[in-house]
């Protein structure tokens, strides 16, 4: 691999992708003080951003501050877990919505039956949530990828189906009447006011994404890296690889559990069908689209893949332009379009690391190539050199 | 319990070996392209999809008043078979072509190409359910779409408790002659005999003169229409398709090659057959809402205790 190895080129995806790529390459020399100003940039924005001059644009059609919680701020947190998972540690999880509906359903089931406080069901969701990933994964995780790929979709829907038939937490018709947060006397007041849910999501997202980058920065971390690029070298080096692709399972199975308990907060009814499988792909979607691994660009995802349908749900040309139909409705086929497009042409994202893009290029990174890999007589060589 | 048991055991048999023979034809698909290419074909259960389509399409325009029966009903089946068979498997080739031979060429890794494959597997749903279901039926895209009854479920014979009705024969006889038809071609032909080689080793199956690309498009070819084969049996047995009917279909069908052992074309047959029996058995329990759970309980368990599956992986030695 030369360098960044695709500026000058026409196609606009990858024009694109190089000015992302010249921001990280300033990133990651930039002085601390300059990131210190990023930082508080960025806090100063999100803490701004309900504000409706800015709705007025970015979400003429609904109501902006709720945007914001869901879909905007949930998917975020939803594909900084994911990443973990995905982008970290290089195993593709297909059923994460199950670790948010784990989250969402404790919330739910003992604010309602047992009348918990609020906090602690959020705290006992997400413990609910890592303990279901580590018994997901231990059984699994010895699996090759795309094996474990399937077995994690078939546990998302394990999850979805057995709430669904269960009448304890409500089945088909799920649980209605969830508690708000109570109040914190004098300084806030959770009522059906989106502000203080945005909010309390801001915060849980920091809290995230600090936890995140520490993570990424350990030992832990680097552990992980070792495991993507290559599992049996790192074993080999006595990275315990089985342990530690355990804690990835179940540190993303908590940030899921976390989001799920925030939703249903706000949410105040939840029903099987919030957690189908199209959501798993939709996340999955946002991590790959913004650079799995890369923390800013899953972000980035998220909030292209969250926002754009909402965007663009009122707008009277493209409505026209679709028959009358919610353009909305035809992001799921845009999202399918979007994956198949990106695998060809840019398969690290729009923002990716630096690392994950060399291994990606070079073929490690994720269970190695395909079997019948090699050029056949009637390959065009010239693409197959122009990869390399 | 044990007295329902007992009651419902043969009833649950037959429609475990008619769902067992749906999920096996599926079921090849996914074993074919996996023993050549290693990849979990995610969107083959939208091409098993297109096969009920194509199905329906047929069937409403014939548009029998009653059910048919001797030789029209050869006929008809034999139409809807041959047709599904071959759209299915046009569709799967110029999947291959636009979202896994890009990725091919460049060496991609195998959770590029996976990822690939959920794409397409959305992005087909979402286009017969926005564009082609309404331009095919003029009904809306999302909505289960029933097809006209061709075939009577007139009981052919009886054992015990359990009636053998004619669509029952139907599905089964099918299957199984494609089944013996695809493990004659992959077993006896030159293009069987490239695909194993290619399963096998292909940087070896190269240099003996064999040309990748072309056995990659006749094993996506030959997988389509074993699924186009499934759909069209499908369609005739349920007569109601909607535009993700192979989203868990797919999951099972792909949960028995793995079962019967991936890239093993009698392990496929196995499989679906396995699987079927123990969902219905376990559906005789526990109700039949529980079906896909029992399913996907079975997947989990099959790669915990014989990820290899029960004759083992082998697309090369498929003779074993």
């Amino acid at each position: 691999m030369k360098g960044n190895g695709v500026t000058g080129n026409a196609n606009p995806l990858r024009r694109l992708g190089a000015l992302f790529d010249g921001a990280r390459d300033w990133w990651e020399h930039a002085k601390v003080w300059q990131r210190y100003l990023v930082y508080l940039g960025a806090i100063v924005f999100a803490l701004i951003l309900p504000a409706p001059v800015i709705g007025e644009f970015m979400s003429p059609g609904s109501d902006w501050t709720t945007v914001l919680i869901y879909p905007i701020g949930t998917y975020m947190l939803l594909a900084i877990g994911l990443n973990v998972v995905v982008g970290q540690a290089g195993l593709l999880d297909l059923g994460f919505v199950a670790f948010f509906a784990i989250g969402g359903y404790s919330v739910a089931y003992f604010a309602t039956q047992y009348g918990w406080n609020y906090w602690a069901t959020v705290v006992f969701g997400i413990l609910l949530a890592a303990v279901s990933g580590v018994i997901l994964g231990a059984p699994t995780l010895r699996l090759r990828g795309d094996y474990l790929a399937i077995v994690t979709l078939g546990f998302g829907e394990i999850v979805r189906i057995t709430a669904n038939n269960t009448d304890e937490i409500g089945g088909a018709r799920g649980i209605t009447n969830v508690p708000h947060p109570p109040d914190i006397p004098g300084v806030v007041e959770f009522a059906l006011l989106p502000a203080p849910y945005y909010y309390l999501m801001l915060i849980a997202i920091v809290l995230v994404i600090i936890f995140s980058v520490r993570l990424q920065k350990s030992r832990v971390g680097r552990a992980w890296a070792a495991i993507r690029e290559d599992e049996d070298a790192a074993e080999l080096m006595g990275v315990p690889t089985f342990k530690f692709k355990l804690l990835a399972f179940a540190i993303g199975a908590t940030i899921g559990g976390l989001a799920g308990g925030i939703y249903a907060g706000k949410a105040v009814f939840i029903e099987p069908n919030t957690f189908p499988f199209i959501l798993s792909a939709t996340i999955l979607a946002a991590v790959v689209l913004g650079g799995s691994g890369n923390l800013p660009g899953v972000m980035l995802g998220a909030f292209v893949i969250a926002w754009l349908p909402e965007r663009f749900r009122e707008v009277d040309w493209l409505k026209a332009a679709l028959g009358g139909k919610d353009p909305a409705e035809y992001r799921i086929l845009l999202f399918g379009g979007v994956l198949v497009l990106m695998m060809a042409l840019r398969p690290e994202g729009l923002l990716p690391s630096r690392r994950r893009k060399a291994e990606l290029h070079e073929g490690t990174g994720g269970m190695g190539t395909m079997g019948a890999e090699v050029p056949g007589p009637d390959t065009d060589v010239s693409t197959t050199e122009a990869a390399k | 319990m044990l007295d329902d048991f007992l009651n419902q055991f043969l009833p649950s048999t037959v429609g475990g070996l008619v769902f067992g023979s749906i999920y096996a034809l599926v079921a090849l698909g996914y074993t074919m392209v996996y023993g050549v290419l290693r990849l979990i074909n995610f969107a083959h259960s939208e091409i098993f999809m297109i096969g009920t389509f194509t199905s329906l399409v047929v069937i409403t325009a014939i548009a029998p008043a009653s059910p048919l029966t001797g030789i029209a009903l050869f006929g008809v089946m034999l139409l809807i078979i041959v047709l599904s068979a071959a759209i299915s498997g046009g569709a799967a080739v110029l999947l291959e072509l636009v979202a896994y031979r890009p990725l091919r060429r460049k060496g991609a890794t195998r959770l590029t190409a996976l990822i690939s494959a959920i794409g397409a597997s959305l992005f087909l749903q979402e286009l017969f359910a926005l564009v082609i279901i309404p331009w095919l039926t003029g009904k809306p895209g999302r909505n289960q779409q029933s097809a006209p009854r061709i075939v009577d479920r007139d009981t052919v014979f009886t054992i015990g408790n359990a009636a053998i009705r004619t669509d029952h024969i139907i599905v089964v006889v099918a299957a199984v002659i494609m089944m013996i038809a695809l493990d004659r071609l992959v077993n006896k032909t030159k293009i069987g005999r490239g695909i194993r080689a290619t399963a096998q080793d292909p940087e070896a199956a190269v240099l003996m003169g064999v040309s990748i690309d072309n056995i990659v498009r006749i094993t996506f070819l030959l997988g389509g229409a074993m699924a186009g084969v499934a759909g069209a049996l499908y369609l005739m047995e349920f007569e109601n398709t909607v535009f993700n009917v192979g989203f868990v279909l797919g999951i099972k069908a792909f949960t028995a090659a793995v079962l019967g052992g991936i890239g093993n074309l009698r392990g496929a047959l196995l499989g679906g057959i396995v699987l079927g029996l123990i969902e219905n058995w376990g559906a005789i329990f526990l109700g039949s809402e529980w079906k896909d759970v029992i399913a996907f309980t079975v997947l989990v368990v099959v790669l915990m205790f014989r990820p290899t599956g029960i004759l083992g992986e082998s697309l090369q030695k498929a003779r074993a």
